[in-house]
Order: C-alpha cells, then structure tokens, then sequence
C-alpha cells in the first residue's frame, strides 16, 4: 500500500512572480504550510505498522531472558502450547537459524548500518543481557499469545556478566576508540593541549556524567508480516525502509525483490527504530514457520529491554584560558560503553574541536564493553551529552573570569575548525547569539540570580552544534498535461512532515501550485529513500528533488519550449506528460551512486565544517526548600541554514528541546549494577516531560542558506536537543551556584 | 495477561458472596493499578469483582458534621466536590497532585485506599520482594532506592506507600468503613495501613471477605491546610516527599497541628512525634525545625534514599512557615 497525498485534478500554472495576496501561488519553500497527514493523525485515521488487518492473522509475544549473560539448559514448552488458541512457541530448539547480520558496517552499503545487534536471537542457547527474547509465542489472539508466554518455563546457567558502567568506567577498563575515515569525530589533537592547559592563566577541569537514556517513542516498535512464497510483505515502524528491507532479505536469504517494506507512518523513532531490533526480525521469521499473517507490537516494557538506548557517559572537560578568557586549551575525553554483541562509539567529543577557536585542542573517546542491550543511536548521538559537558565548562570558566558567558563565547569565536583548521561552509554563531540575546532580555537578567519568595531565579546560555550530512535520494518525478506533478519517494512519515515539505520544494522547482503536487511515500516500492537519521532526510531528498526537477525542466525544453511558456502550459499545449527518475536502485546505477556519496562525503569533509548551530537562552525556577527546578521560559535562536517550512521546522526544534528538558531534568534509564536489568522499563517510572514540564518556547530562524548545500539545507532534527542540557545545568548554576556535572539535575543534586 | 473471571454485582451483600466463594478473587475499583499490576504478573486472581455498579459513589454529609464518601466515588469526583473543595481543601489538593487527569477519572477511593507500592522489585516480577513473594528476599535493600522509604521499614521492606489520597485522610483522622460478612466496622486511617515488619506482604487491615464501602470523615478543624507534594517532574509522579499539614494557631501558640508524609515511610505516615513539638509551642522557624527533627530521628536511610531525610525536614518547615504565613493573612 502506497500513502498519497491529496491533490485536486487540475489547477492552473502558477504565475511566475509570487503574488503575497494569492495564498496558492509560490515561492513555496519556507512557507509554514501545515502538515498534509496532520487530518489524519489528529483524527485517528492514519494506519501504523500494527493496524493493518490481515485475514488468518496471528499474533506474537517475546519471553525474555531475565539474566544478563548465561547459557539456556531447558525451555518448557507444554503448558504453553496447551493453551487454547496458541499455535507454537519458538525458540532456539525448534527454529530455523537467520543468516548472520553484517560483521562490520561499511559505507559502500548503508544498510549493513542497521543490524543492532549480532545476537541470532532464536538461533542460539546463549543469552548476552537481560530481556533478550528467548522464545516468541504465536497464537490466534494477543491474549492467548502474552498469557502462553508467561507459561514457558525456561532454565538458565548463569556465566559472568559485567554490567555495571559507573564501576566499569571508575576501573579504567575503557579502552580507546579509533577514528575511522569519514565517520564524525571522536578522537583527534592539534599541539599539545596538556601542557597548554598546563600554562594556561585560568583553568577550568570538571568531570561530568550522563546516565543512559531510552527513545521511549509514542508508538512501540511493531511489525505486522505476511509471507506468500518466498516473498515477504512487513508493515514495519521503521525509520528507513530500504535499509530494513536490505537487512532482512540478507537475514532470511531472500533476494532484495522478494521483500516489500511498508511504512508510512511512523510514531516517533528518535533513532529507537533506525535499526533492525527484534521484533521486527522475529514477526518475519514467526510468519515463516507458521506460513500466517504474524503481528508483533512490543510492550513499553519490551520496547526497553531489546531495543537499546543512548550509551551513559563519564567526560572530561578541561579549558585553559589566558587572561583575556581566550581559549589556549580544550581537552574533551569521554568513556561510553558498548556490547560484545553490537553499539559502537557516539561523537560526544566532536564538537569541541569546532566550536571554539584554540590552538591546542585534544579529543578522545573509550569504551567500556558491557553485557547489556547494544546501545545505539538517539537523538543527536554524542553532540546531547557532550555539549551538556563543553557548554558548563565554558560557562564556568566565564563565571570565574568574571565575564558575561555570551561575551566569553564571541571573544573564542574561530575564523577555522580548531582541530583540523578547516573553513566553515557557513557559520553563523554571533548572529545568532545576538538574535537570541535580543529575544530573550539577556542583558536585562541579573547574573548570579534573584530571589522571587521561596524561588531562586537564574538563567543560562549554551551554543548548540550539530554537524550537517547528506545521503543519497533517488525519486521520480512526474508532471502531467493538467499542470499536477508526481513525487515518488520511499521515506516515510514520522512527524518531521516531510511529504508536506518536499511537495513544497516541487511546487517551487516546477513552478505549480503546492496543491497540485502528490507524493507517494512509505513504501520499498517507491525509489530509494535515505534514513532518517542524522537531520540528513530533508536535505538529501530536497537534492534528489531539485537534480529530478531541472532534468524534467530539460525533457520539457526539449519539446519546443516557447519563450515565456511555463512546464506546465508546454505541457499541456503538446498534449503529453513527463517523467524523469534520479539516481537508481539497483545494479551499476546504485554501485555508481555509493562510490559518488563516498567520495563527496570525504571530499566534503575535508574542504568544510558544516553544521546546524544554535544558541539557547532559558530561565529557571528552582525552589529555595526542596530544589525542585522548574523551566519557565526558552528562546532559541536556529541557523539550520534554509527554512524550508517555519512550521514544521519550528515544530522539529521544539520537540528536540522537549526532549532535551527529559534529557537535563529527569530521563534516566536505571540498570540494578548488580544484574543488569532495566529497572524503569516504562513511562510511569522512567520520566519524560510532562506539559506542565514545558514553558512556552520561543524559535527564532535565521533562515540563512547554507552555501554547500543542497537547498541550502542543513538539517533540523537534532540540533534542538543539543546544548539543552547545558543552558539548563548553566541556569541552575546562575540561581543557585551549584555547578551540578551529573544528570539528570534531579533535586537531591541540586539542593543545598 | 492471565485468564481471569470478572462480575459485576449491582449490591454488596452479592459482592462480599461473590468474593467469599472464590478465595484468589479480588474487588476491582477502576483499576488503575490492579489491572497494571495483573498483566505485569504481579497480582495474580482468579476473579474480578468490580465494585463500581454497587451503589457507593456518593458524597453525603453526616451526623455530627463531618463528611461520609462512598468508596467507589471517582477521584476526580472526590477532588471536584464542593464540600471537599470548600471544607477539607487539603484533601482535594493531595488528590489532585496525584497521578493524572485520566487516572483520577478512573481511580476510586476504596482502590486508592489498597494501592500498592511502586518499588521497582515489587513490581518486576523477575525480582526478589518479600512483598510480593514472602520470604524471596528485597532486591531494594541494596539495590535502586531512590524511591524508597526512610520510615516505618524494616530488614524486610522498604517500600514506600504511594498515595497522595491517603496521606491527607491519615491527617484529617479520617476513619475507613469495612463491610464484611460479620457486619461493618470503622477503623482509623491511622491504623488501617500496616507497617511491612515480617510479614509486608501484609499491606491493610482489610480482610479478604471485606470491603471499603466509605470513608468518615470527622468534621473540620479549626486553621489552615496544605498539602505539599515534591516530585521529580511537575505532574504524573510520585512523592519523593509529600506534606499534609494542618495548623491551627491561636494567641500566639500552636492549638492544634496534624502533619502526615508520603513518600517517605512505608505506610501513609502521620507525624505524631512532629506533633508533640508543634502542639502548644510558639509558631517559630525554630519549634519547626525541631519538630520535623523528631519525626525523622528514627530515620533509617540508604545512600540512594538519604536524601530524602533532609528533603523532608525542609519541606515540612516550608509547609508549616506557609501556613502561619497563610493562617496570620486570614
């Protein structure tokens, strides 16, 4: 199934100059037009991966493992399967082994990205952390199947397991990443950034934590799947439908043809579903054996325990300035922990070498390996956490100069990346800086904080800076006789908005009225999409768009073009309708296409830094007797390079510093450090913000193409999160002056 | 989630029958946390006897001037309730800090009365917890305790009772109706929440064959109410601490002060000791300050939790200074 977007059968030509009283004529692109699946999600008609009814269908519920790392010795079964309705009860004993997942990832094919874990989850008789699925029960009824689960009785040998991060990471039993080519930073140094910190005139050393954190999206991972043959059907949430569909013709040795991927709609990711976790493995492989229509939606619990979650961190920030607080010195170190089964490094320490101008700089990240779930991708990987570390530094090292912190920040403004002295595509900091300072009355504030009754006032600044990528797209493109145009393109829609912007960028390309454009989206069947991931989404299809739309613009010149004459009218003057494809799927086309992302990914490393930046102003409330701290107001001012729709971009900056309040004031998974299992596996206990939580929130656009990039795009889905931390962690320190280095900031840190 | 039976009886002799002859049977009110607690396996009946068609919701004024509610009346209902609202604010307020607005549209009073902890051991079954299996042993006792109690704890359990409802009915000596088959009897909300000891297991005095059918209360003191709640966020959270307070001052000493605390103890927990030292004291920071150290000098605390004895000793001194602020205003 293909979602369309509506469009009205036949609407003229816009007319060539934008009219501002003609709400239906261009330019499209920035325009805060509303979202085209806003009706029906607002009005519950919107289908999700768990909602397609199937006939024969059965359902499927996990048995988890409730030990970190041992050896299976007996599963029973019986009282499982002789419960009315169930149809089997899988596990390592009876099922067909997958195919292994990738070893290592490589560039050349993206889709060996999304295999979150090694573990061949019903092909083996070794658990490697707690809540690994041991057994999947299907049954003719989701009651049958969750209460059959709890009947099977399976036994375990234990083996030693190291779970405990904090006594892990305070042993030294880190070990030291290296940086690969092409990947984001994690490990570099320019001079000899020790001993300049050694010299320096004022120093600022403070070690900081982060505890892990889980996506906990609105909609759990859910899977429905059918197979006919050997060929597979999987309604999935997923965040990148070609990877996945790649991924599980390789797992169940199927080709790539053979699997049809289906996503509209998804129900928030945050990174949760950018890669194959287990359910979706496992509702495929249940709907092989039992040859039925198989549905799986996880439990908010199960969600917690396969799926992982952000890596907690141990860093180090250490800044020398001279007497002027102009940095002479950065030091960032980080200890992260991964998995013998999967997780790999974040860019926490990334940053830090382009933020600030400094000529001595050292970066590095280790890990610790931990018989937990991998960790894995969320929400601005590295850049939340570690700007929570550089952005306190810095406003401690401005406090103990005695200098305003947004002043401290424009004197370390760099003319190059500190690191690798590289040019700047386009940097925007002290605008934005200014922009927010206006907005906010950072001037008017009275540092070191006021009382207001049993409340202390503060308020807190930190920079945000998210590096910009882009993946290929490959779409058609359609524009028929009646002026109506055809987007086709296999993303799909997790709330970003992104058929209503990329229509957006259509109307303007092919200079039409936005009404007239569909786009067909959520499906494998549809050209390839990229992920979305990495704030990279918008950009890399607006390329994809903008390449489709001047090939279209040659095919209709082609066919005698008259002077003056729109697409559209040629079009409809000879009578005939044109498509034009970009970038291709398969064979050479597709080989051809990851060599160019390559070789420009590199090629474009080496010429620029490029990024999404932000600078956050915010007050806090913190209660005088208990230290409860309450957000109160928030301006953010954005350079995301072009808006394409204020709206929706707007909407994507708020989320992210919602989701940053969760970050800095409660979000916490808990592991027991004695058996490494999840102890909050659930929305009532692991804490994200609740409305009351946050304070209006005011965003501010610079709306400043970025010179390199496609659109001048730079990507605005994870920069909002970045630096919340911090401006929050700042603010506290201005009311209260405890300079609090571990989150969240729960009361009984902040409290005198 | 397991198989279970559900009857809906429209009285309560059919009710007290239904649950007589079925001994894994248990009353149903809205089912916030029951219903949670069935599909996680930690409660385990074979019966649902849902209370909400028998006819108990209700607020009434009764003899002598106090208030009678029904057991089943909804939460919201209770907190919306002019009488409450006007005569017992203290009580609305703690129910309104409580859980969400869906929730309380659901929770029933007699429910809210029997709710169980949220200990992170108790309510994972994979778990050890002498509460939910007697004898397996506290996985919190050196495990994640920041949630857990400082008061009212044993080497057993130390798990914290979650109510908000109950810790203002423990400050307004409110008395508990019970309903069984050998009649009905009150008993103090002061006695009706056991502490853990041996046997935590053991949560009320409620007997199996026994209901809630209403709450007394008895008619309003003189002073000022509040009831203060400390959470990690701003709604839908538990108490780390909570305050009821109650002040009532008078030429210039303390005639009457009732305090109790959530969040903190294993049974909805009344001060007496704070008592003690308010009553008949002058309202100064100091009597304050000494009367929230009395209360908390048995405090037993782990390093998770021990934060919790200085977070409620100043709140209960930000509460009591609210109110001789609050009483001197009115």
């Amino acid at each position: 199934m293909t979602t369309t977007t509506p469009a009205p059968a036949l609407r003229p030509a816009a007319p060539s100059r934008p009219r501002p009283d003609a709400p239906e004529s261009g330019p499209w692109v920035g325009r805060p037009v509303d979202r085209r699946d806003g009706p029906t999600k607002t009005t519950g008609t919107a289908t999700f991966s768990a909602e397609y009814q199937l006939p024969d269908l059965a359902h499927g519920w996990l048995v988890h493992a409730p030990i970190a790392r041992a050896r299976i010795t007996a599963i029973d079964d019986a009282a499982a399967r002789a419960h009315p309705g169930v149809l089997t009860v899988l596990s390592h004993l009876n099922t067909p082994r997958l195919k292994p997942s990738p070893a290592r990832p490589s560039l050349l094919d993206m889709s060996t990205m999304v295999g979150g874990t090694s573990v061949d989850y019903l092909g083996t008789d070794e658990v490697f952390f707690d809540g690994q699925p041991v057994a999947v029960v299907v049954a003719e009824s989701l009651e049958a199947a969750q209460y059959a689960a709890s009947l099977v009785q399976v036994d375990y040998a234990p083996l030693p397991a190291a779970v405990d991060f904090a006594a892990a990471a305070a042993a030294g039993r880190a070990t030291p990443v290296k940086q690969s080519l092409g990947m984001p930073t994690l490990v570099g140094s320019v001079g000899d950034a020790d001993a300049a910190l050694g010299r320096a005139a004022h120093v600022v050393d403070l070690h900081f934590t982060t505890p892990g954190h889980n996506h906990n999206a609105l909609e759990p991972h859910a899977t429905t799947a059918v197979w006919d043959g050997d060929r597979v059907t999987v309604w999935d949430a997923t965040q990148g439908i070609d990877w996945f569909r790649k991924h599980l013709a390789l797992r169940f040795d199927v080709p790539v043809e053979s699997v049809r991927v289906i996503a509209p709609f998804v129900g928030g990711g945050f990174g949760g579903k950018g890669s194959v976790w287990a359910g979706t493995l496992l509702t495929v492989l249940a709907a092989r054996v039992t040859g039925r229509p198989v549905r799986m939606a996880l439990s908010r619990e199960a969600v917690n325990r396969v799926v992982g979650g952000r890596t907690p961190t141990r860093q180090r920030v250490a800044l020398g300035a001279d007497a002027d607080g102009r940095l002479t010195s950065v030091i960032h170190e980080a200890v992260l922990r991964n998995s013998p089964v999967g997780g790999g490094p974040e860019q926490v320490v990334g940053a830090s070498g382009d933020l600030y101008a400094s000529p001595h700089v050292r970066l590095a990240t280790s890990m610790v390996t931990l018989d937990l779930v991998p960790n894995t991708f969320m929400r601005a990987p590295g850049e939340s956490t570690g700007s929570f570390a550089l952005e306190s530094a810095v406003d401690q090292l401005a406090h103990d100069l005695g200098v305003d912190p947004l002043e401290l920040r424009l004197r370390n403004e760099p003319e190059t990346s500190a690191l690798h002295h590289r040019a700047f595509s386009h940097r925007r900091i002290r605008e934005l800086l200014h922009v927010g300072a206006e907005a906010f009355g950072w001037a008017d504030r009275t540092p070191g904080g006021r009382c207001d009754g049993s409340q202390l006032v503060g308020h807190g600044l930190a920079l945000a800076y998210h590096p910009a990528w882009e993946f290929p797209a490959n779409v058609t493109l359609l524009l028929r006789r009646d002026g109506t145009a055809l987007l086709r393109c296999g993303f799909q829609e997790m709330g970003m908005g992104t058929a209503t912007i990329q229509a957006q960028v259509v109307a303007d390309a092919l200079g039409i009225p936005f009404d007239a454009v569909r786009v067909d989206y959520g499906d494998s069947d549809l050209p390839i999409a990229p992920n979305a991931g990495g704030s990279t989404q918008s950009a890399s299809i607006a390329a994809a768009v903008l390449r489709s739309a001047a090939k279209l613009r040659r095919a209709v010149s082609r066919l005698h073009q008259r002077p003056g004459e729109s697409l559209a009218q040629t079009l409809t003057r000879v009578g005939r309708d044109v498509e034009v494809s970009v970038g291709s799927d398969v064979g050479v086309g597709a080989a051809a296409t990851s060599v160019r992302f390559i070789a420009t990914t590199l090629l474009n490393q080496r010429r620029w830094v490029r990024a999404a930046s932000e600078a956050h102003f915010c007050e806090v409330r913190v209660d005088a007797d208990t230290g409860e701290v309450r957000v109160t107001r928030w301006v953010g001012a954005f350079d995301i390079g072009t808006v394409l729709n204020a709206k929706t971009a707007a909407s994507q900056l708020r989320g992210g510093i919602v989701m940053g309040l969760g970050l800095a004031l409660t979000e916490e998974t808990v592991v027991d450090g004695r058996t490494g299992r999840i102890m909050n596996a659930g929305l009532a206990d692991y804490h994200v913000p609740t409305h009351a939580d946050v304070p209006h929130i005011d965003i501010h656009l610079l709306d400043d193409p970025d010179p390199t990039m496609p659109l001048g795009v730079l990507g605005a889905g994870e920069v909002g999160i970045t630096g919340v931390g911090a401006a929050i962690a700042n603010a506290v320190f201005d009311a209260t002056g405890r300079r609090v280095t571990d989150l969240p900031l729960t009361l009984d840190r902040v409290a005198p | 989630m397991r198989p279970v039976d559900y009857v809906r009886p429209l009285d309560v002799a059919e009710a007290l029958t239904l649950v007589a002859e079925r001994p894994a049977a248990r009353f149903l009110g809205g089912g916030t946390n029951l219903i949670d607690l069935i599909r996680q396996g930690v409660e385990r009946p074979d019966t649902l006897v849902d209370t909400t068609a028998l006819p108990l919701a209700g607020i009434d004024t009764a003899l002598g001037g106090g208030l009678r509610i029904g057991a089943t009346t909804r939460n919201s209902d209770l907190a919306d309730d002019h009488l409450v609202r006007t005569r017992y604010p203290l009580l609305a307020q703690a129910v309104l800090a409580g859980a969400s607005g869906q929730l309380r549209n659901m929770a029933t009073v007699g429910g809210n009365l029997h709710q169980r902890t949220r200990c992170p051991y108790f309510v994972d079954r994979e778990s050890p917890c002498n509460k939910r299996e007697p004898g397996s042993g506290c996985g919190a006792l050196e495990g994640i305790g920041r949630s857990t109690a400082v008061l009212g704890t044993s080497d057993h359990c130390i798990a914290v009772h979650p109510s908000d409802m109950a810790v203002a009915l423990t400050a307004l000596e409110a008395q508990v109706e019970l309903t069984g088959p050998r009649g009905t009897r009150q008993v103090a909300m002061g006695d009706f929440h056991l502490a853990p000891g041996e046997t935590p297991h053991l949560e009320t005095v409620t007997q199996a064959d026994e209901l809630v059918t209403a709450v007394l209360l008895p008619p309003p003191s003189l002073g000022v109410a509040r009831y203060r709640k400390v959470r990690d966020r701003a709604s839908y959270a538990f108490a780390l601490v909570s305050v009821a307070a109650l002040l009532d001052v008078h030429d210039g000493r303390i005639r009457q002060a009732r305090l109790g605390l959530g969040g903190v103890a294993t049974t909805p927990w009344r001060a007496h000791a704070a008592e003690l030292v308010l009553v008949g004291a002058e309202p100064t920071d100091e009597v304050f300050e000494a009367a929230a150290a009395a209360e908390l000098a048995p405090a037993k605390s782990l390093p998770d939790n021990a934060f919790k004895v200085q977070l409620a000793r100043r709140t209960i001194v930000a509460t009591l200074r609210r109110l001789r602020a609050d009483g001197s205003a009115s």
